[in-house]
C-alpha cells in the first residue's frame, strides 16, 4: 500500500488479531487435507489441494484485486449509529462496538478507487467478518456514494458481495438501503456505466435482492452460496431435503442467473477483460 | 351469527370487546322478550360472557343499560386499538377477516380489468394486476393477494409471490408508464416465497430489478401497506412517490418470528413480542423514521371490523395523492422519488479531513 493521506483499511486491520485462528497448519474444510497456512494465503486464500475458496475479509479482497498500492479508500468518514435503540439478547450499540474492536473496522464495507491491471475503477467490497457483512445504513450509504461517484467520474464499478442480507438491527432503514442502492444503479445505468457484480460465499437476502443481482455482468466465485432465502428457511418451508449443490454458483449458472464462474486467481484478469469489452 | 363470531374473535386482546358485545346481545334479547311478554331462560348457546349482571337489571331499565353498554363498547374498542402492542398489531394485520387487495379493488374501484401473466413463465395469483378506475382517475392497480378460501390461499401461497409475480408486476407497470397511467400498489405479504422454484427462477433478481426499474418509471406511483409489509417481498412493489401504511399494518426488514428465531435463538410468544417491539414495525414507528409519508386511519377496531369503511378511508387517501401528483412531469417525479429514498438511513458522518488527521 502506498501511504496516501487518508487512513487505509489495511493499516487499521494490521494491528488487530486475524479472525482466522492462528497456526502454521490448518485443515481444509472441503478436502480435509492439512495445508500450510502461508502457502494457502499466498495462493489468494485458496486451498492448493482442492481449490476450496476460503472466505476473506474486505481488506484482503481489495488487496487482491487492486494493482499494488493503487487502492485509495473513500467514504471512510461514515460510522454506524443505533437509530432504533435496538436490543435483543445484546444491544445493537454493544454489538457494534464489539465488532469494531474485533475487526478494527467501522462497518461491513470498504470502498475506494483503484487500478485493476492498469484500468481505473471504483472498487467496493462487503466484509463478512463484520456482522456477517450485513447491510445497514452505513453499508447502503457507502455503496450508494460509490455508485454516484462512479457515475460522476465515468468509472467502471466493481462490487464484491458477501453478506447475510439486510441488517435486522436497523429494520426498516436497512430495508430502504435496498431501494436506495438500486435506484443509484438505475442512474448509473442511464449514464451507461459498467457494473460488474462479483458474488462470493455467501451472498443472500436483501443484498442479493438489490444491488448484487443488478450487475451488467454477474460473476461468482466457485461453489459460493448465493440465494434470496437461506437454505434453512427453504427447507422449513418446503419440508424436504434440498438437492445437492442447490443455491451454489454452479446451480445459478445452470439456472441462467449468473454470467460466469471465475476462480479467484483469474478474477483480476477477468475483470480487466470485461472492462476492456464494456467499459468506457 | 355466533359461528362467525367465534372465528372473528381470534385475538386474545379483543376479549373485553367480545364480552361487551355478548352482554349487549343478551340484553337486547331480554328486552325483546320482555316486550313480547315471554321470558328468556338460560344463556344463549355460544355465549361465554358473564351475563348475571344483565339478568339483575329490571326490564324497564334495559334500554338505558344497553345504551351505556354500547358507549362502553366503543370506548373499550377505541382504547384497545389505540394502545395495541407491536406484536398485537402484527396479529391484527394478519386477521383472516382483514380486507385484502381484491376486496379493496371491489370496494374502491370501478370497471376493474385484470391483466394476467408475466409472458415468460406463468401467472402468479399472489400478485394481482390490472387497470381500474378510482374516482375520476384511471390507474393500474398492483397488489399482493393472500386469498380467502383455503384453496385460494394455497394458490396464492398465502400472499408470498414468486419471481413471475414480480415480473408480471413490472411488465404491467412499464406498460402503465407507456400510456401515462398512474400506478397504485397495495402491499400485503409476509415476504417473497422461499422455495426451490423461486430460487431457480431468480427470486432475488426479480425483486432487485423491480427496485431499480420502479425508481425510474416516469409515471406517478402510490403505495400503501394494507396489511403485512414483509421485507424485500413487500418493497418489490413499493418503490413509490408516496408511501403510506394503514394504521394496523406492519412493515419491516423481517417478520418478528424470523427475527426472534435468529436473534433470540427461538421464536415463541415472549420473543416474538420482544422482536416486534424492537423492529419498530408499526405505522407510527415507520412514519417517525420517514419510511412512510402517511398513515391511513382505519375504522375503530381495525379494518376487519368494517372493511367498507376502511376502503373509503383508503380511497380518500389515494385520490388525494393522485391529485397532488397529477401534472408533475415524469422527470420531476423520478428526481423526487430518488431523493425520497436517497435520504433514508441513519449514520454518523465526520469530515473526511478529520478522519485523515486522526490517521496521521
Amino acid at each position: 500500500m502506498t501511504q496516501v493521506a487518508a487512513r487505509t483499511w489495511t493499516e487499521v486491520r494490521a494491528a488487530k488479531k486475524s479472525p482466522i485462528p492462528e497456526g502454521l497448519w490448518l485443515r481444509c474444510p472441503s478436502c480435509g487435507q492439512m495445508i500450510y497456512r502461508k502457502q494457502m494465503e499466498a495462493n489468494l486464500h485458496v486451498c492448493p489441494e482442492c481449490q476450496h475458496h476460503f472466505r476473506i475479509g474486505a481488506a484482503e479482497r481489495v488487496k487482491q484485486l487492486a494493482d499494488t498500492g493503487t487502492f485509495q479508500p473513500m467514504f471512510t468518514n461514515l460510522a454506524p449509529t443505533d437509530p432504533l435503540h435496538f436490543k435483543d439478547l445484546k444491544s445493537y450499540a454493544d454489538r457494534l462496538l464489539a465488532e469494531q474492536v474485533k475487526t478494527g473496522q467501522v462497518d461491513a464495507v470498504v470502498s475506494g478507487q483503484a487500478f485493476i491491471k492498469g484500468r481505473p475503477a471504483m472498487v467496493c467490497s462487503l466484509d463478512l467478518t463484520f456482522m456477517m457483512g450485513s447491510m445497514g445504513s452505513v453499508v447502503g450509504e457507502t455503496i450508494t456514494r460509490t455508485i454516484e461517484h462512479a457515475t460522476q467520474a465515468g468509472l467502471p464499478l466493481i462490487i464484491v458481495s458477501c453478506s447475510g442480507g439486510a441488517r435486522m438491527q436497523e429494520s426498516g432503514l436497512s430495508l430502504m438501503q435496498m431501494a436506495k442502492t438500486s435506484a443509484a444503479l438505475a442512474r448509473f445505468d442511464d449514464a451507461k456505466g459498467l457494473f460488474i457484480s462479483v458474488l462470493t460465499d455467501p451472498t443472500t437476502g436483501g443484498v442479493t435482492a438489490s444491488f448484487s443481482m443488478l450487475g451488467d455482468v454477474i460473476i461468482a466465485e466457485p461453489k459460493a452460496l448465493i440465494g434470496f432465502a437461506g437454505p434453512r428457511v427453504i427447507q422449513q418451508t418446503i419440508r424436504q431435503e434440498l438437492p445437492e449443490g442447490f443455491q451454489r454458483s454452479e446451480f445459478l449458472l445452470q439456472s441462467g442467473i449468473i454470467d460466469r464462474i471465475v476462480k479467484r486467481q483469474d478474477l483480476r484478469s477477468e475483470l480487466a477483460r470485461i472492462i476492456d469489452y464494456a467499459g468506457k | 351469527m355466533l359461528l362467525t363470531m367465534s372465528s372473528f374473535y381470534q385475538l386474545d386482546f379483543e376479549r373485553p370487546i367480545r364480552d361487551l358485545e355478548q352482554q349487549i346481545e343478551a340484553a337486547e334479547a331480554r328486552l325483546k322478550a320482555a316486550s313480547a311478554g315471554t321470558e328468556i331462560v338460560g344463556v344463549p348457546p355460544g355465549v361465554v360472557a358473564n351475563l348475571d349482571e344483565i339478568d339483575a337489571v329490571p326490564a324497564a331499565d334495559l334500554p338505558g343499560h344497553i345504551e351505556s353498554l354500547k358507549a362502553k363498547l366503543s370506548e373499550t374498542t377505541r382504547k384497545l386499538y389505540d394502545n395495541l402492542s407491536p406484536w398485537d398489531t402484527v396479529r391484527v394485520a394478519r386477521h383472516p377477516q382483514r380486507p385484502q387487495t381484491r376486496d379493496y379493488i371491489q370496494f374502491m374501484c370501478k370497471d376493474f380489468c385484470e391483466l394476467h401473466g408475466d409472458r415468460r413463465f406463468g401467472d402468479d395469483p399472489a400478485i394481482v394486476t390490472g387497470f381500474a378506475r378510482i374516482d375520476s382517475f384511471k390507474v393500474l392497480v398492483v397488489g399482493h393477494h393472500k386469498g380467502r378460501t383455503t384453496q385460494e390461499k394455497i394458490a396464492c401461497h398465502f400472499g408470498c409471490a414468486h419471481p413471475e409475480g414480480y415480473r408480471k408486476a413490472l411488465a404491467k407497470m412499464q406498460m402503465a408508464e407507456k400510456f401515462g397511467v398512474p400506478i397504485v400498489t397495495l402491499v400485503d405479504t409476509p415476504g417473497a416465497y422461499p422455495g426451490l422454484g423461486a430460487e431457480q427462477r431468480g427470486q432475488a433478481e426479480a425483486i432487485a430489478v423491480n427496485l431499480r426499474e420502479m425508481s425510474r418509471l416516469k409515471t406517478p406511483i402510490i403505495s400503501v401497506v394494507i396489511g403485512e409489509g414483509g421485507s424485500g417481498g413487500a418493497l418489490g412493489i413499493a418503490v413509490a412517490d408516496r408511501v403510506a401504511m394503514m394504521q394496523n399494518a406492519w412493515y419491516s426488514v423481517i417478520s418478528p418470528e424470523g427475527c426472534a428465531a435468529i436473534l433470540w435463538k427461538t421464536a415463541n410468544e415472549q420473543t416474538n413480542t420482544a422482536a416486534a417491539r424492537a423492529l419498530k414495525l408499526t405505522a407510527r414507528d415507520n412514519l417517525g423514521l420517514g419510511i412512510v409519508d402517511d398513515v391511513v386511519q382505519e375504522p375503530v377496531g381495525g379494518a376487519h371490523r368494517n372493511p367498507a369503511a376502511a376502503a373509503d378511508l383508503l380511497k380518500a387517501w389515494i385520490v388525494s395523492q393522485l391529485g397532488t401528483l397529477k401534472g408533475v412531469s415524469g422527470d420531476d417525479l423520478i428526481a423526487r422519488r430518488y431523493e425520497r429514498f436517497r435520504k433514508l438511513g441513519a449514520f454518523q458522518e465526520t469530515l473526511e479531513e478529520a478522519v485523515a488527521a486522526e490517521a496521521r
